[in-house]
């Protein structure tokens, strides 16, 4: 009896000891992504649910769940402020064993989770926000800033124009840290190119009606509107300069910040001849189709933008680190693998990770089509011109990074 | 000639744009004072009931063909209606409570509708063709005024004045007014006080939805666009006095166009000088420009 009880007492601690193993294994194969978003606002369609959407489809592809991962995703809407945002961020890292932030569009929440992510040692792979702070003095070795940022949309949108001919440039601004950045760039790009400046207007974001600052635009005579802002500013802007005829009295309208989903809303009639700079176009080649159809059949058919397409890229990129080093506790480690290693995926091809966390990769100058040129719903770019990847974003020793020797 | 370094060309314009802009203040603020004087209730949904309105007249066009023109008749009264379901059933329950518990209700009720539009149709709007008739604009020397912002001038007069006629100058108004003042007198007349309350309610939410038809031309039809709005007809509507038709009314303009002047020469504060003068005005005179001391 006595014996029996003793072995069963044995069985019993050798099981726990067991599972407790077993439970430290999966802990190692467990992969948790937060995906942070707008979800409730302006930025809904060009990142929110879509960005769920990509990260999904990223993990599907990456067949890591069937080499014995396991990869959960949660959501949550920053609700564009920051303190949201921190808060989000900290009960992900903290509580709920997030290992990596994707998306979060919006530079000012951007900045706020890049920095608690560096503090916690975990991983930020960021699509949506814009600023180039993020890989400039804002750096941070645990951030991935995948997609765009403002100094790649200057550089492409402001040269290609000044070149083309567009030389005197007048800027209706978003006032603020985001708009003046644009701005600033942008005026760089256009003297670079041997073009100037006339004068700006700094409107106050989320203005309904712009026909007073087109007014202004107009009277100083200047051959390019350069639009400093982004989605229903953008928007509002361009649909109000077509009702006002500044096209066609002669203006050219250069839209910095647009998205395929602004291009939707407006509708091609108002939004047609627009130039602008983009990282990816759904119609670009097969496998961009195939992502897109089948994005676009989860998302309400929308059609992917930049955002989500840098999510899904980002995303694959990290699983790979990750089944690399066997484990996503490391955030460090896991970044300069992504570093180390080239990016390859089927939206934006061969490119790489700078050591500032910059994501490399071409860009292309777009043109949107007229309502005549487009065949099918989503139809919308003509590809201009294509920046090279070594050309398309700031040169690495401009940014100011810390992390750059 | 030049007044401030801006040629008085370039002056006209901007005052012109401004009126406008004025013309959308004036109807929204006109909707919030009937509401206000005549139900006593603070009607945030107001923000809400435009950007339905715009929303009514997309649908109308995309899905069932029906243009602009009966747009402007249908719509109104269709979120007019919904207006009618509000009142009855909840806002009639509210009114021998403190003004709070209305405010708190519409305001609640204004969050749900754009969540649920902002679900069904996403963040970035709806594109809302200019009809035919009004592609194009009239050179008017110092600026380009497209058709369709002098029309907004033309009916945004008609409706406010028309209204204003009505409650100030007619036997229906003066049952309106009477109503409020003591409605257990009217009611004992033979009045039926409860339906013209609800009807005036429908009302105000009718005036809201035919500026959201009047304005989804110019703004992309999104959820968010009465959100964006709502708080400036508010200020709109305390600067005026709080129930005051005239005032509602020319105050809208005239906010309108101290907005427009501000964006000439600082357009940094374009957003914040309407909040300026309200507080200017409930500082001197706290009842509001046209607003009477109870």
């Amino acid at each position: 009896m006595n014996a029996c009880k003793r072995t069963l007492v044995g069985v019993a601690v050798a099981a726990a000891f067991a599972v407790g193993a077993a439970h430290a294994q999966t802990g190692g194969k467990e992969i948790k992504l937060g995906v942070m978003s707008d979800m409730s606002s302006l930025y809904t369609d060009l990142a929110g649910a879509g960005s769920v959407v990509a990260t999904k489809l990223a993990i599907a592809d990456s067949g890591i769940e069937k080499r014995g991962y396991k990869v959960s995703v949660v959501e949550a809407d920053h609700q564009n402020k920051p303190d949201v945002g921190s808060a989000i961020a900290r009960r992900w890292y903290d509580a709920d064993g997030v290992n990596a932030i994707v998306d979060v569009p919006n530079s000012g929440v951007a900045l706020a989770v890049s920095a608690i992510t560096k503090e916690k040692n975990k991983v930020f792979l960021a699509s949506g926000p814009g600023s180039s702070d993020l890989t400039g003095k804002s750096c941070s070795p645990n951030t991935v800033h995948f997609t765009y940022d403002t100094w790649m949309l200057a550089n492409g949108t402001g040269t290609a124009i000044t070149k083309g001919g567009g030389t005197s440039w007048f800027f209706i601004t978003a006032d603020y840290a985001f708009g003046h950045a644009l701005e600033r760039d942008t005026t760089a790009a256009v003297e670079k190119a041997g073009g100037k400046s006339l004068g700006d207007v700094k409107v106050p974001i989320n203005t309904q009606d712009f026909s007073s600052f087109l007014l202004q635009a107009q009277s100083s005579k200047a051959k390019v509107i350069g639009l400093a802002n982004a989605g229903g500013d953008t928007t509002n802007s361009i649909k109000q300069a077509a009702e006002f005829g500044i096209v066609k009295s002669g203006q050219q309208l250069a839209g910095l910040l647009v998205f395929i989903t602004d291009v939707h809303a407006l509708g091609l009639q108002a939004a047609q001849g627009l130039t602008f700079t983009t990282t990816f176009y759904w119609d670009m080649n097969d496998a961009t189709r195939a992502f897109s159809k089948r994005f676009a059949a989860q998302d309400k058919g929308i059609h992917p933008t930049m955002v989500h397409a840098g999510v899904y890229g980002a995303v694959l990129h990290y699983l790979k680190a990750v089944e690399a080093l066997g484990g996503a506790a490391d955030g460090l480690k896991i970044v300069d693998k992504m570093k180390a290693t080239p990016t390859d995926d089927p939206l934006f091809g061969k490119g790489s990770i700078r050591v500032d966390g910059r994501g490399i990769h071409p860009a292309y100058l777009v043109q949107v089509k007229t309502p005549a040129e487009s065949k099918a719903p989503w139809d919308y770019y003509k590809i201009r011109a294509t920046i090279p990847a070594d050309e398309a974003f700031r040169p690495l020793k401009d940014g100011g990074c810390s992390l750059v020797k | 000639m030049e007044i401030f370094g801006i040629p008085t060309q370039a002056l006209f314009g901007q005052l012109l744009i401004g009126l406008i802009n004025g013309a959308f203040y004036a109807m929204l603020s006109l909707g919030l004072a009937v509401i206000f004087g005549l139900l006593n209730i603070i009607n945030f949904t107001h923000g809400a009931q435009y950007m339905m309105g715009a929303f009514c007249a997309w649908f109308l066009l995309e899905r069932t063909g029906i243009g602009y023109w009966w747009a402007l008749i249908i719509v109104p009264i269709v979120v007019g209606i919904t207006g009618v379901v509000i009142e009855r059933t909840m806002l009639a329950r509210l009114y021998k409570l403190d003004h709070l518990y209305g405010l708190l209700l519409t305001f609640g009720l204004a969050l749900i509708i754009q969540g649920v539009f902002t679900n069904a149709y996403g963040s970035s709007g709806q594109p809302y063709r200019l009809p035919q008739e009004f592609v194009g604009a009239y050179n008017l020397g110092f600026m380009f005024l497209p058709k369709y912002r002098a029309w907004v001038i033309v009916l945004s007069l008609v409706v406010c004045l028309g209204t204003w006629f009505v409650i100030e100058r007619t036997k229906l108004g003066s049952y309106l007014r009477a109503a409020t003042e003591n409605p257990t007198l009217v009611q004992a007349f033979g009045v039926n006080v409860p339906r013209m309350i609800t009807l005036t309610y429908g009302f105000g939410v009718g005036l809201a939805a035919l500026a959201g038809v009047m304005a989804a031309p110019i703004y992309q039809v999104s959820p968010q666009m009465g959100a964006n709005l709502i708080i400036v007809v508010f200020a709109v509507v305390v600067i005026g006095g709080m129930g005051s038709i005239m005032g509602a009314i020319l105050t809208g303009f005239g906010l309108g166009v101290m907005e427009g002047l501000t964006k000439v020469f600082y357009a940094e504060a374009s957003n914040t000088v309407i909040f300026v003068i309200m507080v200017i005005v409930l500082l001197v005179k706290p009842a509001g420009l046209f607003g009477r001391e109870r």
